[in-house]
């Protein structure tokens, strides 16, 4: 019994200790935005709200915004819909060399989204005249989110029984109503924890978002928040911190809306 | 899955799977193909070799391999995958998945929040965070542990981006490890704990077998995402004198600083081919359990 109780207050304080190195980053973004003069040291803050006034003059700050959602948004939207329905089609109907594929889609996918295919995909974007546009930008990150997407959720998938499948056929239900009405309610968790995952990738994103796009009234915040310097070259601390906390709150507001609706976890998922 | 149980059919199968592809072709699989072969050439980013690249076979791959430049970066990537990612991320996310199971309350959502926080937030905007911690003169790190002055990017650049990407990864290796602890019967760590044995015996004997497969899906995508991860470049850019200098960083100063995209492709195949063998790795492990699963146990 003594055991036990040690052990439970070793545990807790563990879990303090990972605690405040998770938390101790972070407190900077919480004192130096509401600070007159912010150094780069987290201190108590000499309270001002000017430095949200400052940024909101800012000619692109409140657009870049804008521009992450659609491009966020649309990329979110474009790789659940197209990774739900293969990952669908894969968890149920034998495709010879399915494993193998998915399995070297995803090591393409960690590779290539990096810089090597950077002129590749710079080349092409020119060519299918995708440069400077949403959609380009969209287009080209869920080419890189998907693999990995359509493995999660196909574990996803492989989870649920297929009973109810069977007898909504019997009833002739279309595929698309089975997937619909059956099988997407049944992995909600998972579609929202895809969800935020890539829309959280493509709101920090920096590269694809930085070649693809010229027009600085088209930039998402990630490629904005580098601009944010004086034209001596070093960081303005008090719109960066500003900035980087309005951007960081649509992220956080999004993952709390979806974990309080849908859950966010790999609830019973990702096992055979 | 050997049934068609949603009477899919091969060819509405293959309709739903399609899109996926397309998009995964144009823009995936192309710009890869494309990166193979401008490996094999001499192109550059700027002068003669530019505007017309020439083919020189193998030759950029002798040089790579050749460079010591090269190896020592893959020794660092080793280290950085094998420190940030299983190690840390695996082991960190695993602890606190198994800590946190018998635990509610405060204390839990707590932990789970600023763990998930660390791992949403946008890439750009934990950059400026770190500077803030890790910063030489006026660090709040520094200011903490009352060392000013204490360069921990200069004279700790690997240990400094390791615990930077245990900092930024953590969550999903948790959250998967906690659904996966779900599956374990608490009847069975009972038994076995009645039975005398101690925690590091249950979770060899009861937890492992039961979540193997969670852990090399883990494990695998984790190292893949570590070993293809730029962001600490964003903290050292790779120095000093190339002390933190990972694969995906040399990539950018071989092929955008120094101008030979050639090279640069041709190292990005070695690193698909590094990740291969990984895959290769995973792989073979999960299949020797699954027949051992059929020999050894009645089927479920």
């Amino acid at each position: 019994m003594i055991r036990h109780t040690i052990g439970r207050l070793a545990a807790t304080v563990f879990i303090a200790v990972v605690l405040a190195f998770f938390a101790l980053p972070m407190l900077w973004l919480a004192s130096a935005p509401f600070d007159a003069a912010p150094a780069i040291t987290t201190s108590i803050p000499d309270f001002t709200l000017s430095n949200f006034s400052a940024i909101l003059d800012n000619p692109y700050a409140l657009g870049s915004i804008r521009n992450s959602l659609i491009q966020g948004g649309g990329a979110a939207a474009l790789v659940v819909v197209l990774a739900a329905l293969a990952a669908y089609a894969l968890s149920r109907v034998r495709v010879p060399g399915r494993d193998v594929l998915l399995y070297l889609l995803l090591l393409l996918s960690s590779v290539v989204t990096g810089t090597a295919a950077m002129v590749p995909i710079f080349e092409l974007a020119t060519r299918l005249d995708l440069i400077d546009t949403h959609l380009g930008v969209i287009l080209v990150v869920s080419g890189g989110l998907l693999p990995a997407a359509i493995f999660i959720l196909k574990d996803f998938m492989d989870e649920t029984p297929t009973t109810y499948e069977e007898s909504a056929r019997v009833f002739g239900a279309s595929s698309l109503q089975i997937l619909r009405h059956i099988v997407i309610p049944l992995v909600r968790p998972g579609l929202a924890t895809i969800a935020v995952w890539a829309l959280a990738s493509v709101w920090g994103g920096f590269l694809f978002q930085f070649i693809l796009l010229r027009d600085p009234g088209k930039a998402p915040g990630s490629v904005i928040l580098y601009t944010l310097y004086t034209e001596g070259g070093s960081p303005r601390l008090e719109l960066i911190s500003t900035f980087s906390l309005l951007y960081s709150l649509p992220v956080v507001a999004m993952y709390l809306f979806v974990s309080q609706r849908y859950g966010f976890r790999f609830h019973g998922g990702i096992k055979r | 899955m050997n049934t068609d149980a949603a009477g899919l059919g091969r060819a509405r199968a293959v309709g739903f799977v399609l899109p996926a592809l397309v998009l995964i072709g144009v823009f995936l699989v192309f710009p890869a193909l494309w990166t193979i072969y401008l490996g094999l050439t001499d192109y550059r980013l700027t002068g003669l070799a530019a505007a017309d690249p020439q083919l020189v076979g193998l030759d950029n791959y002798t040089t790579t391999l050749t460079d010591p430049r090269f190896l020592s970066s893959l020794w660092l990537t080793v280290v950085y995958v094998g420190g940030s990612a299983v190690l840390g991320q695996a082991g960190l996310g695993f602890t606190l998945a198994w800590l946190l199971r018998t635990r509610h309350g405060p204390l839990r959502r707590a932990v789970e929040g600023v763990v998930l926080l660390s791992w949403i937030l946008p890439s750009t905007v934990v950059g400026f965070l770190w500077f803030a911690l890790l910063d030489r003169d006026d660090g709040t790190l520094n200011a903490l542990l009352r060392t000013p002055g204490m360069g921990w990017l200069l004279d700790y650049p690997l240990a400094s981006i390791i615990v930077f990407n245990v900092w930024r990864g953590t969550a999903f290796s948790m959250m998967l490890y906690a659904a996966a602890l779900e599956n374990v019967p608490p009847s069975h760590l009972e038994t076995a704990r009645l039975a005398g044995a101690s925690v590091p015996q249950q979770l060899r004997d009861v937890v492992l077998p039961l979540i193997r497969r969670h852990v090399l899906t883990n494990l695998l995508l984790i190292s893949l995402w570590t070993f293809n991860d730029f962001t600490p470049f964003v903290l050292t850019g790779g120095g000093p004198e190339g002390r933190s200098e990972i694969l995906p960083v040399y990539v950018y100063n071989i092929a955008l600083k120094g101008g030979e995209l050639g090279v640069g492709a041709a190292v990005s195949f070695l690193i698909l081919l590094i990740n291969l063998l990984f895959a290769l790795a995973y792989l073979r492990l999960l299949r020797g359990r699954g027949r051992r699963r059929a020999a050894g146990r009645p089927p479920a």
